[in-house]
């Protein structure tokens, strides 16, 4: 690929053509369908795009015009956007299990002309919803079933378009010429598409992305990963996320690379060994649910093959992620781990469908250090990325050679980031957005003054230069010093033992940071068991003496890790306590996803926060619980307060977050 | 099998007339007499022992009942074993889940395609040529029922690892596999759960408006009954009590006293 040829494809239906004329023969899509994988080529691929178009222009499809795709990871889907792309028109992907009503806002919004649909249950929701989609004219689906006795005023297969445009192409030079106009007329500072945040927190906003920056960040990324045309992805992402959008759709026809559609969402493990992946992203909990499911068919399996088993994931564990990372390793080490590569990572990776995975990443959430490490010491690549859909995806990105669990990467190329005084990440990047869909008021409330992106998130640059993210930003505070605190930074690091079920932690506007603490029912009492320790129930495990002194050790080590890090190093937690009952949704202590809701616990239990600022020694307490039956009852209990070690910010003057 | 005679929908594709089974004394169906029509779904519904299954035995060929006849596109049978059933176009799914648990869904589906197979036992011993061909053929057929019944997640898991719901779906796919004319439905939803039940019901209507196939049925969820079925005939003690579209049979005396009980 010459750079000069390609520096002018400001677009991606440039690039499509692009694609086609310099690797017309290499599959760009495949799709598993009745049991077969089918392939299209670059060129074919360009060609059915091109009589789609036509297809659509023929409806009266205007440049500028919103086209709603809603659906699973399908061949007909990608081509819509495509051809949407083509036309000059926007694509508007939305979540294909949203419910109609939040399906409505979405379209209405966006003003939505025409839709792409997959099947008769998206076109259902959308016949439902048809009397508030006052700009809706015409729907296109690709899965005929079941829409045989529907009123087809309005509705039309995919495929017939398809053949429209083919015809129209053999028989009408004229319609070539508008479509090669279309293409031409289309510039990177066109709205490529516009995508809608999940809105988890209010109504979902909807992100513009321009053409020519949107090409601009994936052409990095390809880059910045050494993607060429022989890399395969497989696209089971929803197709209204940024993810997909970025990886598998803009990534791709930027590297040329092929998107594997898999037969159905159940069946993507299976469908990405068949393909041979190699460049993979999951979220967190996908890579927890695939080990989770190893450890328990291991479980199952033979005496022999249990102890292998076991074995080389120990040898992984010590040896493994020093070899990815190309670290010194003594050499009897070194055949140790390619006999375990033969007999244990090498099978267990097909089983994972990841042999031929070069890149993987991971992103969303924090990834527990465990769960990571496993992955990497059995070879796969597998990197953090940090980024959001106002970004086009990537903000910070792992290198292969410098990867960690509790930081995101530095910044990924031509990216810009700035923390801000209050600690909140600010960014520049190629693939920025141009604003929120009809909404200035929240594009200038994202946006600051000098024109940086405000993520909403608190980070920091660790020495070695990678971007650790620590909370949202609304939640962190500051001490009465000023130093800075972050509430789920400290509690995470607590949990992080197993003796620490849960943990909150107290310090906004106060002089010093304090924490209650849950012990671990399990781990602790497997503790006393193996101390001779007796207890009668979790309160008075909770408040033994030696218990205390465990806790109490825990805190000393977060804050000896806290007083090596500058900017947490005024945040040290000076006194804790632990609680008598554990922190139950029941009780309105937690969210139902098992979040602590820090506000109400904090009114719960103002006596102890008190006795934790006034340097009392001990506190009583009395709630009311709820028990499982649904009675309610009342425990009371006198809690030791204790101090905890902290230890002195090295000597060179702590750089405080300017 | 190509069907010589073609029945319009809406005409009688089966009837039933007087039929009685006695098992020694005990008398399974009395006197029931009912059709089923092309392209219809007919339930038959009725409290437990009202003989619901017997018929569906007896209609299948699987029980020859002592008294009365059974007419079938127009040609009254008298003794009839299920396998001519079966290659006359009936096919059937089961009460109990009835499937080769160590086979996987795929191998289950084309069990249903041997009535299909042409090449003899040697041919496809040999599985070249001619009978390779076939099985080709047939393995695409198998595919599209794969995809209608939305199990591809599972074509080579073993039958018996999946959950109740599952296997129910790759026994219908099977009964499908044999592109029966008249499909009988034992108790397709039992012990499904709400999500189970409403996917089964999608399937069936897509079966009878994809493949055009006539449904009989017997079922306990009344909601289900009543909104899939066309017409419904009710048992109670062997006897038919009702028979009608659902409105009517709901509005039944006979009918709400046999599921509710009368005082006597």
């Amino acid at each position: 690929m010459t750079d000069d040829a390609t520096a002018k494809l400001d677009t991606f239906p440039k690039w499509l053509a692009y694609n086609a004329a310099v690797r017309p023969v290499r599959p760009a899509m495949r799709h598993k369908d009745l049991g077969i994988w089918k392939e299209w080529s670059w060129a074919e691929v360009n060609d059915i795009v091109r009589a789609l178009t036509l297809g659509l222009m023929a409806h009266g499809l205007e440049r500028g015009d919103k086209i709603a795709i809603i659906g699973s990871n399908r061949p007909k889907l990608y081509w819509s956007i495509m051809a949407a792309q083509m036309a000059g028109a926007v694509p508007v992907p939305v979540y294909a299990d949203a419910v109609a009503d939040e399906m409505a806002y979405v379209l209405e919004h966006a003003e939505v002309r025409f839709a792409c649909v997959q099947d008769q249950e998206q076109v259902d929701k959308l016949l439902a919803i048809s009397d508030r989609l006052k700009t809706l004219d015409m729907v296109f689906y690709d899965e005929p079933r079941g829409l045989r006795d529907y009123d087809h005023a309005r509705l039309r297969p995919i495929e017939d378009l398809i053949s429209q445009g083919k015809a129209q192409i053999l028989a009408d030079p004229d319609a070539v010429r508008r479509l090669d106009a279309r293409i031409a007329e289309g510039g990177g500072d066109d709205i490529s598409i516009i995508l809608y945040t999940s809105g988890t927190t209010g109504r979902s906003k909807g992100v513009m992305l321009a053409a020519g920056r949107c090409v601009a960040a994936a052409r990095d990324t390809v880059a910045f990963d050494r993607l060429t045309d022989r890399d395969q992805i497989i696209a089971y992402l929803p197709l209204a996320w940024v993810g997909d959008h970025y990886l598998n759709y803009a990534q791709a026809i930027v590297a040329g690379c092929t998107i594997n559609c898999p037969e159905s969402p159940e069946t993507a493990v299976e469908d990405r060994r068949e393909i041979g992946v190699t460049f993979a992203f999951a979220p967190p909990r996908v890579y927890e649910s695939l080990l989770t499911r190893i450890m328990i068919r291991m479980e199952d399996a033979g005496w022999l093959k249990r102890r292998l088993f076991h074995y080389y994931i120990g040898v992984a564990k010590r040896w493994g992620e020093k070899i990815l990372d190309g670290k010194p390793v003594p050499l009897p080490a070194r055949l140790n781990y390619a006999l375990g590569h033969l007999l244990i990572y090498g099978p267990l990776k097909n089983v994972l469908g990841m042999t031929s995975v070069r890149v993987a990443y991971t992103a969303g959430e924090a990834i527990g250090p465990e769960l990571f490490s496993f992955y990497r010491s059995i070879g796969l690549n597998l990197k953090q990325l940090y980024g959001q859909t106002e970004a086009f995806l990537y903000v910070t990105c792992q290198t292969d050679t410098a990867v960690r669990a509790d930081c995101v990467g530095p910044a990924t190329p031509n990216v810009d980031i700035r923390i801000s005084e209050s600690g909140e990440v600010l960014y520049r990047s190629p693939g920025q957005f141009l604003g929120y869909f009809k909404d200035p008021e929240k594009t200038a409330e994202a946006m600051t003054e000098d024109g940086y992106v405000r993520t909403g998130d608190a980070g920091f640059f660790e020495k070695d230069g990678q971007l650790r993210i620590i909370d949202r930003a609304k939640d962190v505070g500051r001490l009465r010093s000023g130093a800075l605190f972050a509430p789920k930074y400290l509690e995470n690091k607590l949990k992080f033992f197993p003796n620490i079920r849960e943990a909150v932690t107290f310090g906004q506007g106060q002089d010093a940071v304090t924490a209650f603490i849950n012990i671990d029912l399990t781990a602790m009492g497997n503790w006393a068991e193996r101390n001779n320790v007796s207890y009668g129930s979790y309160q008075e495990l909770a408040a033994h003496p030696q218990v205390y002194e465990i806790i109490a050790g825990h805190v000393a080590e977060i804050n000896r890790q806290l007083a090596e890090e500058p900017l947490m190093a005024g945040a040290q937690i000076a006194r804790f306590l632990i609680l008598h009952k554990e922190l139950d949704a029941d009780d309105g202590e937690l969210t139902r996803t098992q979040k602590v809701r820090r506000g109400f616990i904090a009114e719960r239990y103002a006596p102890l926060i008190t006795a934790l600022y006034d340097g009392s020694t001990e506190a009583a307490i009395s709630t009311e619980v709820t028990f499982e039956d649904g009675r309610k009852g009342v425990i009371s209990a006198r809690l030791r307060v204790m101090d905890a070690r902290t230890f002195p910010v090295p000597a060179a003057a702590p750089a405080r977050a300017a | 099998m190509r069907q010589i005679q073609t029945i319009e929908p809406g005409a009688t594709l089966l009837a039933v007339e007087n039929v009685s089974l006695r098992f020694g004394g005990v008398k399974a169906i009395t006197d029931v007499s009912f059709d089923i029509r092309k392209g219809e779904v007919r339930a038959i519904i009725g409290p437990n022992g009202a003989g619901k299954t017997s018929m569906l035995n007896v209609i299948n060929g699987f029980y020859h009942p002592q008294d009365g006849r059974i007419t079938y596109r127009g040609a009254t049978r008298t003794k009839m074993r299920p396998h001519v059933a079966a290659s006359q176009g009936i096919a059937r799914t089961f009460q109990n889940v009835a499937l080769f648990k160590g086979m996987t869904t795929l191998d289950n589906i084309m069990i249903g395609r041997t009535l299909k197979m042409r090449r003899s036992f040697f041919w496809q011993l040999w599985r070249h040529g001619p009978a390779m061909a076939e099985e080709i053929e047939h393995r695409k057929f198998v595919e599209e029922i794969i995809d209608f019944l939305e199990i591809e997640h599972i074509r080579k898991v073993p039958v018996g690892k999946l959950p109740y719901g599952l296997q129910k779906r790759v026994e219908l796919g099977r009964a499908l596999a044999m592109e029966p004319e008249l499909l009988l439905l034992d108790e397709p939803m039992a012990g499904m759960n709400l999500e189970e039940k409403e996917d089964m019901c999608r399937f069936i209507l897509d079966v009878k408006e994809q493949y055009g196939t006539t449904i009989a049925l017997i079922e306990h969820d009344m909601g289900v009954v009543m909104d899939l079925s066309d017409r419904v005939v009710v048992l109670e003690y062997g006897r038919k009590i009702a028979d009608g579209t659902p409105d009517e049979v709901k509005a039944d005396q006979k009918v709400i006293d046999a599921y509710l009980g009368v005082a006597h």
